[in-house]
């Protein structure tokens, strides 16, 4: 029984990461209606910053604290991001304003590409460490109801509590902030909300801007845990079941499916992999995303979609 | 002034529906055919032919099969890693299990397991499409990944995954040297390719092409979605399959899942986006492009950066690909979505006119 | 002279306009998307070779019950008689199959295919070749692609858009994506035609030629015309009976004459006076 609950504590913890990543995808398309393949290369392209710059800074500067270093990384990568977002908006979304769907998915997979690339050649493509104290020990919890207690890793618990305040942060922002309600605006009805004044163009910048910083508190959390390098995209491919499962529009399905997905990985790998040879994360969540496709496309929480002649 | 249709009419519905109806395009398909089949094999060399022009017909083939479903049919795919997958193993699995099984009925076989498996991962499109079809696909894709890395049977009971086949040959005569290679694939390739294209001006090619532009008014019409969909993901997965039983026992000769991988799919669809959708000549716009331009980056880069002074290392040269890939992705779907076939086919058009503006 | 059109399989039929008798019957048919009543028992029926016109105010529901008809709406309650067999809801294929066609007020055209290949995909139900032989093309299944090129060249004459024939619809004036439209509905040779506003958005010229055509339609093959119109002036002149809707609900059903002088009809159209 411990052991089932330690892998369903493991499982809700990767799936808090997930869910991290899902964001990301959640307000870029509720924002813009473009799917953003290229979320997981934005992860890796702001952790891949903030390791770098976190690692330079004190050999340029000789600031020796790495509170100090992280701090000035992580507002340096957020810059960065941002001016990421501005250069695809003007460059790319602007340009395809009105095409279907498929054509803005294959350009984010071009971007994707590219992000790729430029992250690679700008910050280098070795293993990096990012080190933002987070405790590495584990810690044993209901001592007195199992015995050993159950092994649960601090930097997990820190980790879900940083995602847990992100997503309350955007829920403020979204609900309480004139921006945030133009961003509302905006995900329900384009034209209505620019006959309304309300500026696409900036608008979007802002959307994709706020995707970055998820991307980079997403990319740190994961650096922290697993080294930042190329396979972190990998990573946020594994991201594109959960908004499946959660529903494209919704913030909290992002949360909730990355949850589920995080629980269903590690449970269906500990007691179903065993019999079929093992390794079935790869594909789980996937085909996990595949069964709901047939049945209820629209996810948990996502609106039904309705197609008019 | 050459290139004109001036004078050319047609007195019959046969002679209007041809593939070339121009006869200037007519002599040219010639030429390039006697050309590609008589001339480059006598002069070109052994890594001009393992380097380029044998991955070329191959993946020309493998992007023929991906531009069906994804540029006929409009079924976004990024699984197409996975029936090439398939047809390998499929193939190898009827090659090597069966003692002197030829090689052409092996290729055929892999190519219809490829079938089925593109059927079955096909169904979520009779339910969604766009975006949601993109991950039904995707999980096809990291499926197959698993299954022939971990379920012994399919790999001849490998411990890796990695099995190779040797000893190919066609009606008695071997396939060993890089020019027979060469030819077999050819030839498969412009069979192939004149078996789809006329598929595509068929009667199903219109079934295709109108659930892509409306499927809602195609149901109207009498077009049965069903059908017309999963009969795309039929045909795309078999010539696709049949190009992944190729390019591992043609081009490879020994393989592991991982030459399947999900950088494939990616690799596949940009071939068709570059290449035009929607256009058979666009899968070997876009196949040659993809081929050529790593070997094109990798002498260009450092000769071109040398000028000013700069190095620039193998890891260097790879990530410069990557961007170039995504920036030329990005432009061709601002600029031009129907890609290199629709420049081509522009410039014709001029052509046609030239030297009059209009 | 304008050249006839004529099926392949039948010979013309000289038609001296004799109404049959009721080929399709709409039984208290309501319809509702979430809170929104778009339908609220409707019924109606129409004669074999007649022309019947819907009318109605805009968003009185007169092309949701065309879907409900045509399978693309499934309705909440009632059910469509066609020829003897009844459904409570229609499948849009089997629909086209028992011969029923029709044309969409938004123009729901193939824009990525020529003129030609939009109006064949007309001919779709008519073509027996499978898979194998289309892709041999050997004898046979050329043959029939000939055979249905000549039908549907045919109609092209009829409906004069032969310059057109081989560019893109996208990039045709809408008046002629019209005509490629309603050519690709009587590619299926149908029994029953439903015109969902097939003259909207056209000038004076452009209504008479598309009234030419449905008369000529209705006229030569007795196809049944079930039509969407605003234009009274048309509905009045070419429809056999006429159907009134206004929000939902029937207010009027009777011959255009009758239908003219109904109270709730004007009512309806002009508003009331208080």
């Amino acid at each position: 029984m411990a052991f089932f609950l330690e892998t369903l504590i493991g499982g809700l913890m990767a799936g808090m990461l997930y869910s991290l990543v899902a964001l990301g995808f959640v307000l870029i398309y509720k924002a813009s209606g473009v799917f953003n393949f290229a979320q997981g290369a934005m992860v890796l392209f702001a952790a891949l910053a903030m390791a770098r710059f976190a690692e330079w800074i004190p050999k340029w500067t000789g600031i020796t604290s790495p509170i100090v270093a992280n701090l000035a990384a992580f507002i340096i990568a957020g810059a960065i991001m941002f001016v990421v977002a501005w250069v695809i908006e003007k460059l790319v979304l602007r340009h395809l304003v009105n095409q279907e769907g498929a054509t803005l998915l294959m350009a984010t997979l071009g971007i994707t590409y590219f992000l790729e690339g430029l992250g690679q050649t700008m910050f280098g493509s070795d293993i990096y460490k990012i080190d933002v104290g987070m405790p590495k020990d584990p810690i044993f919890m209901l001592e007195s109801m199992f015995q050993g207690g159950i092994l649960v890793n601090k930097e997990d618990v820190i980790a879900a509590a940083i995602a847990a305040a992100l997503v309350a942060l955007l829920s403020v922002f979204f609900q309480k902030t004139s921006t945030g309600r133009a961003l509302r605006a905006v995900a329900d009805d384009h034209q209505a909300a620019q006959s309304i004044g309300i500026p696409l163009n900036r608008i979007w910048v802002i959307v994709w801007c706020v995707a970055g910083v998820v991307a980079l508190v997403a990319g740190m959390i994961w650096g922290s845990k697993l080294g930042v390098q190329f396979s972190l995209t990998t990573v946020a491919l594994r991201a594109l079941p959960v908004v499946i499962l959660g529903g494209l529009t919704s913030v909290p399905g992002a949360i909730i499916g990355g949850l589920i997905i995080g629980v269903g990985e590690k449970l269906s790998e500990v007691y179903l992999g065993p019999f079929v040879g093992g390794g079935i994360e790869i594909w789980f969540a996937y085909v996990l995303a595949l069964v709901f496709l047939l049945f209820r496309p629209q996810g948990l929480f996502g609106e039904k979609i309705i197609d008019r002649v | 002034m050459l290139y004109r249709e001036n004078g050319q009419f047609k007195t019959s519905y046969r002679a209007d529906q041809q593939i070339f109806p121009i006869a200037q395009d007519r002599v040219a398909i010639g030429l390039i055919l006697a050309v590609a089949f008589l001339v480059v094999p006598a002069v070109a060399s052994d890594y001009i032919f393992r380097a380029i022009l044998i991955p070329f017909v191959i993946m020309a083939l493998a992007a023929l099969g991906v531009n069906i479903l994804v540029g006929y049919c409009g079924q976004i795919s990024l699984g197409s890693g996975a029936f090439m997958a398939v047809g390998a193993y499929g193939a190898y699995n009827f090659f090597v299990r069966f003692p002197g099984m030829p090689l052409i009925p092996a290729l055929i076989l892999g190519g219809l397991c490829a079938t089925f498996f593109g059927i079955l991962f096909g169904l979520p499109s009779l339910r969604v499409k766009g975006l949601y079809l993109a991950v039904a696909t995707l999980a096809a894709q990291f499926f197959s990944d698993w299954m022939f890395l971990r379920i012994k049977w399919f790999t001849n009971n490998s411990d890796s995954g990695s099995v190779s086949v040797s000893n190919l040959q066609v009606l008695g005569m071997p396939i060993d040297s890089a020019a027979s290679k060469y030819l077999f694939c050819l030839a498969l390739l412009v069979i192939v390719a004149l078996l789809a294209k006329n598929l595509v001006r068929g009667a199903i090619g219109r079934e295709w092409m109108a659930i892509r532009d409306m499927d809602v008014a195609a149901a109207v019409i009498g077009i049965r979605p069903m059908y017309a969909k999963l009969s795309a993901f039929a045909v795309s997965s078999f010539i696709v399959g049949m190009a992944g039983a190729l390019w591992a026992f043609v081009h490879l000769g020994a393989w592991e899942p991982a030459a399947f991988s999900v950088e494939v799919s990616f690799r596949l669809l940009f071939m068709v986006i570059i290449g035009g959708l929607g256009s058979i000549m666009g899968a070997f716009f876009g196949a040659a492009f993809i081929v050529v331009l790593p070997i094109f980056l990798n002498q260009f880069l450092p000769a071109f950066l040398g000028l000013f002074g700069l190095e620039i290392s193998t890891a260097g040269i790879s990530h410069a690909e990557l961007m170039i890939f995504g920036a030329l992705i990005v432009w061709f779907l601002i600029v031009e979505p129907h890609g290199l076939a629709k420049l081509w086919s522009t410039a014709k058009q001029k052509l046609r006119l030239w030297p009059f503006p209009h | 002279m304008k050249p006839a059109l004529y099926p392949l399989e039948k010979p013309p039929i000289m038609n001296t306009k004799k109404i049959g008798d009721v080929i399709l019957d709409v039984q208290n048919i309501s319809l509702r998307f979430g809170g929104v009543k778009a339908l609220t028992d409707i019924s109606f029926n129409v004669k074999e070779h007649e022309i019947r016109a819907i009318i109605g105010p805009n968003g009185a529901g007169k092309s949701s019950m065309l879907n409900c008809i045509n399978g693309v709406y499934t309705p909440s309650e009632g059910s469509i008689t066609f020829r003897g067999k009844t459904f409570d809801h229609m499948n849009s294929r089997q629909v086209a199959e028992m011969g029923v066609a029709r044309t969409f007020q938004n123009l729901a055209l193939f824009k990525g295919m020529s003129v030609i290949d939009n109006i064949m995909t007309g001919r779709n139900l008519k073509i027996k070749s499978n898979l194998l032989m289309q892709a041999l093309r050997l004898g046979p299944a050329e043959r029939e692609e000939i055979r249905h090129r000549e039908y549907v060249e045919h109609i092209i004459d009829f409906l004069e858009i032969q310059a057109y024939r081989k560019t893109p619809v996208g990039q045709l004036p809408y008046g002629l994506q019209k005509r490629v439209d309603l050519g690709r509905a009587l590619a299926m040779e149908p029994q029953v035609l439903l015109l969902d506003e097939p003259m909207a958005g056209m000038n004076v010229e452009e209504k008479q030629d598309m009234c030419r055509f449905i008369l000529d339609v209705n006229d030569e093959f007795g196809t049944t015309i079930v039509l969407i119109e605003h234009d009274m002036g048309v509905v009045m002149d070419i429809s056999d009976r006429v159907v009134v809707l206004d929000y939902g609900k029937k207010i009027g059903d009777g011959s255009p004459d009758e239908v003219r002088g109904n109270e709730d009809v004007i009512r309806a159209y002009l508003g009331t006076s208080h």
